[in-house]
């Protein structure tokens, strides 16, 4: 048997899985996108752009997601910041690895239980109660903006931390002490070496949180209660409720796009800060 | 600074530990805290549906953690060394399986499958006339498989990376030696690479049986354990929830620790 033979049985399994799997499936949404719902729901075969000319009618979904992703990333950012700094400069190395893994294996856990367990502290018997307790009554926590942005930053900061922590603890140490001793101040220092060194870090775990984000459910389901909604609500209404396969196509097939459009664009705008590129694994 | 990182680590924790404290509670109600007891455990534990559920988990993920460990480790050692179109194009798969969103697998997978049962259904229906011939439809079937897609990518990464790292000198030694190429791969590479199919496999594992969103287009008529419990939670919090939930966390704990362990010691080991 030669080689290549080899490798064409061994790659055939994987193969054949991701043609029935993942690339007829995303080509039958695209065509479907262009067809028509069915009487009975479903699909009708059409060739229309009637579906994307119908998107403004779920443009709050999108506007909640195009405003909502950013923002949680960004709040991530800024909370994950700090911590990846203090794990990877301030932390005596025979602590680093159990902090470390501290912060990441909340991660790998049930999103669905951890977004559960605020609805738990949110919720009307959680800390709303404990405000009435101390004097201020009708504190509405759970199914507002804030709620989702909270499950977000929640949910995703380990995501954030661990590329950052990784970026840092590469950077030359050495860099830090002849900074000071040359005279910059702490602020300076971090502006102009650590802040700079780290872009690598920063650029991987933005674009980590944000594609999850763009395709977010259950945390806008359990803790924004049909009032905060994204996208990912949207498609299921649409295919598990509604039955609009052709319409629900045509929103998946435009978030997909959307998602595209804007990790290219960053990218872009990554690069011209000079940042290298590097693939930073999770594990 | 210390005490900013105490802070983001009582932020991460203690939800989690809140539910676990609470699934101990031996009151009526989620948010009473009353003695302990491990009751709502026994009453998560006999109640039919909850154990249904998660048995289907069950099985989804080891037969889709374990078809994906082997289809994923055999493409990473083929795709080990290799370049042109083929590996441009799984490298291409692999990023797509990633990168776009869960819902939209789950969609998909939904609708691609229904359109090709819809036509396959027919067929086997004319091919066995009588009785009620066994029609093609979601379930456990369409579970695994769309599970097996995307930790197929994840095992393909994971094993990969270890591949990258391996010391070429001992597959060179071996051959030189008189090996043939399965008896290196038996003997020399597969020990190497062992700790990171492991790995593979446990991740896989914690993945399928913690995944909600695919299983949620693509269960049919079969519950998972995730699915179980949204739609509970949508009923109201109980302390049966905190209970089926604190039991979730410590599985998937188990499993992380383990594969985390593996990899560590699979990087000691070069």
């Amino acid at each position: 048997m030669t080689r290549r033979t080899r490798n064409w049985l061994l790659l055939a399994p994987a193969g054949l899985w991701f043609l029935t799997m993942l690339v007829v499936p995303l080509t039958v949404v695209l065509i479907f996108s262009f067809g028509e719902r069915g009487p009975a729901g479903g699909y009708a075969p059409a060739f229309t752009f009637e579906q994307y000319a119908n998107l403004p009618a779920r443009w709050t979904a999108f506007r909640n997601t195009l405003t909502m992703a950013p923002i949680g990333t960004i709040a991530a950012l800024l909370i994950a910041y700090p911590l990846a700094y203090f794990l990877a400069v301030r932390v005596k190395p025979k602590w680093k690895t159990i902090l470390l893994v501290l912060v990441i294996v909340p991660f790998w856990t049930s999103i669905l239980i951890r977004s559960y367990a605020w609805i738990f502290i949110l919720g009307g018997r959680g800390i709303p109660a404990l405000l009435a307790w101390v004097g201020m009554e009708d504190v509405r926590l759970i199914n507002t903006p804030f709620s989702v942005l909270l499950g977000i930053v929640y949910g995703y900061l380990p995501l954030m931390v661990f590329p950052i922590y990784v970026s840092l603890d590469r950077l030359d140490k050495r860099l830090l002490e002849a900074s000071s001793d040359l005279g910059a101040r702490p602020w300076r220092t971090f502006r102009q070496i650590t802040l700079p060194l780290s872009i690598p870090g920063i650029a991987t775990g933005c674009l980590l949180v944000f594609i999850l984000l763009m395709g977010e459910f259950l945390i806008p389901a359990l803790l924004g209660g049909g009032k905060v909604f994204f996208v990912g609500n949207a498609l299921v209404d649409l295919f598990l409720q509604s039955r609009n396969w052709a319409y629900g196509s045509a929103v998946a097939v435009t978030l997909v796009v959307i998602m595209l459009i804007s990790v290219t664009i960053y990218m872009r705008f990554i690069h011209r800060l000079g940042a290298t590129r590097e693939d930073v694994s999770i594990m | 600074m210390r005490i900013y990182a105490t802070f983001v680590y009582l932020f991460l924790y203690i939800p989690i530990g809140v539910i676990a404290l609470f699934s101990f509670t031996a009151g009526r109600h989620a948010s009473q805290l009353q003695g302990f007891s491990t009751q709502w455990y026994g009453t998560a534990l006999s109640n039919p549906f909850v154990m249904d559920a998660l048995q289907t988990s069950l099985i989804v993920a080891a037969a889709s953690a374990s078809c994906a460990t082997v289809f994923g480790t055999m493409a990473a050692v083929a795709l080990q060394g290799m370049k042109g179109p083929l590996r441009v194009t799984f490298d291409m798969l692999i990023y797509v399986a990633v990168m776009i969103p869960g819902i939209v697998i789950g969609i998909a997978t939904l609708i691609g499958l229904v359109t090709i049962f819809d036509q396959i259904n027919p067929l086997i229906a004319l091919l066995l006339p009588q009785g009620t011939p066994p029609l093609l439809q979601m379930g456990y079937f369409s579970l695994i498989a769309a599970h097996t897609m995307f930790l197929m990518a994840l095992v393909i990464i994971i094993v990969r990376a270890r591949l990258a790292g391996m010391d070429r000198a001992l597959i060179e030694a071996s051959s030189d030696l008189y090996a043939t190429p399965f008896g290196t791969f038996r003997q020399v590479t597969l020990p190497q690479i062992f700790p990171a199919i492991l790995a593979g496999f446990l991740l896989s594992f914690t993945f399928s049986f913690d995944d909600f969103i695919v299983a949620f287009f693509v269960a049919g008529s079969e519950t998972t354990l995730p699915i179980y419990v949204f739609s509970s939670i949508r009923r109201g919090v109980t302390p049966e929830i905190n209970a089926i939930g604190t039991m979730v966390l410590a599985i998937s704990l188990l499993f992380l620790i383990a594969a985390q362990v593996l990899l560590r010691r699979g990087r000691k080991a070069t």
